[in-house]
């Protein structure tokens, strides 16, 4: 399970680093690994609105859902709609042995002005949200602190009763 | 979520005990024990009402406000407490002053106590026996033990949502920001609540450090990237007021 879980990450790391830049133009499907399946580089940093570093993308992001084409092994998983400022964004995760292998964007806002910071941000939050989702598995809940009549509306809360 | 997610496996009991003005999470193995007996789970509940008790400023009678009264002397207040002055005396040089003992004005270290108190109950947990077991006091959390531990972000624009999540080992995540408590950081230079950032979150080994770091962090704004990147064990996540996001170079490392 360990394995597993550290395969993920340093995957869902190289998505986060893929993610920081447009990606509404259809193409071809992207490897999102990068070829390397090994642990999390500090690339992941790019992911800034002041930093403004570009560098280049190999591939885009499908658009539409690919569950149909997908070859022998690989599974979709969709993510919740997320109502994000710029409106809804949905997207898929293409996982081949409990590796996300692609993404594809389902829904996302018309207005395409804002594509670097949809990309830099809601993109790899939606894959945070969408892993945990299913993995379902959240020890704990870090946030500014809830008062203790707040607690009662706090994920924390809600992980405490599962219990 | 799927069915299974974090429920505790067998052999494990999660406990909240109101305290310290918000609730404190127990995620422990069930030989750690009940909050009230005495075995360690006990022990550690009633050290952080003991902490509450001594140090919150809220209280008349706490050590912390006839100290900060100038009515208590130092020599006569709970040894600890000279112990925490020496602790923020040390976070606050490191920050520029951003991190402070008086962050209203009055004499409150609240900032550094409850990352204290929480890393001390875990300490007793393992003391006691317990070899995995985290502990979240309102939003800030050591985790102890060989397991990875797998901690959500709250998203501070979209209550109720995570952001990210992190994953590690024995070690401590501490989030500032204004998310549920409203503007209650301000920024000691200004006296104002700290302009561009929504939260800020520093991953680190142990919580006291970890969670006064990121009180500094928030009320620097901006800054507070750079600060991180040179702070040798710590990295951090940020998401600013305009839902834009950044992250130290090392943060990746702990991205689950």
């Amino acid at each position: 399970m360990r394995r597993v879980i550290l395969a993920v990450t340093g995957t869902v790391a190289g998505l986060v680093a893929l993610l920081s830049f447009k990606s509404h133009v259809p193409s071809v499907p992207v490897s999102a690994a990068g070829g390397s399946g090994g642990s999390s580089s500090s690339s992941t940093s790019s992911s800034s609105s002041s930093g403004g570093q570009t560098q280049t993308v190999p591939g885009e992001f499908p658009q539409g859902s690919v569950a149909k084409n997908l070859p022998a092994g690989e599974t979709a998983v969709d993510g919740n709609v997320a109502n994000t400022a710029y409106g809804p964004v949905q997207i898929q995760l293409i996982e081949r042995s409990s590796k996300i292998v692609k993404v594809a964007v389902l829904v996302q806002p018309a207005n395409t002005l804002h594509d670097i910071q949809i990309g830099a941000f809601a993109f790899p939050k939606l894959i945070g949200e969408t892993l945990a989702a299913q993995n379902g598995k959240i020890d704990a809940v870090s946030g500014a602190t809830y008062t203790s009549a707040g607690y009662i509306q706090s994920l924390q809360s809600a992980l405490d009763k599962r219990a | 979520m799927s069915g299974g997610g974090a429920d505790a496996p067998e052999g494990r009991r999660r406990h909240a005990e109101h305290v310290m003005g918000t609730v404190v999470s127990f995620d422990v193995p069930a030989v750690a024990g009940e909050p009230l007996g005495d075995a360690a789970l006990g022990r550690a509940v009633r050290w952080l009402h003991w902490v509450d008790a001594t140090f919150s400023p809220y209280r008349d009678d706490s050590d912390v406000s006839r100290f900060g009264r100038g009515t208590l002397p130092l020599a006569d207040c709970a040894p600890e407490l000279a112990e925490v002055l020496r602790a923020c005396a040390a976070i606050s040089a490191r920050s520029g002053g951003y991190f402070t003992v008086t962050p209203g004005g009055t004499f409150d270290p609240s900032g550094y106590v409850k990352g204290w108190a929480i890393e001390r109950a875990a300490a007793m947990l393992t003391a006691g026996g317990s070899a995995e077991h985290s502990v979240n006091g309102g939003g800030d959390v050591q985790c102890a033990g060989g397991r990875l531990w797998r901690i959500g972000i709250a998203d501070p624009l979209r209550p109720g949502r995570l952001a990210l999540v992190v994953a590690g080992r024995d070690f401590a995540v501490a989030t500032s920001g204004v998310a549920e408590r409203g503007a209650h950081i301000v920024d000691p230079h200004t006296g104002q609540p700290p302009a561009g950032l929504a939260s800020v979150t520093v991953v680190g080994a142990r919580l006291p450090e970890t969670d006064a770091y990121a009180t500094a962090a928030f009320a620097m704004g901006p800054a507070a990237r750079d600060w991180v990147e040179g702070l040798d064990g710590y990295e951090a996540f940020a998401v600013t007021a305009s839902g834009a996001a950044w992250q130290t170079s090392g943060f990746g490392a702990y991205l689950a």
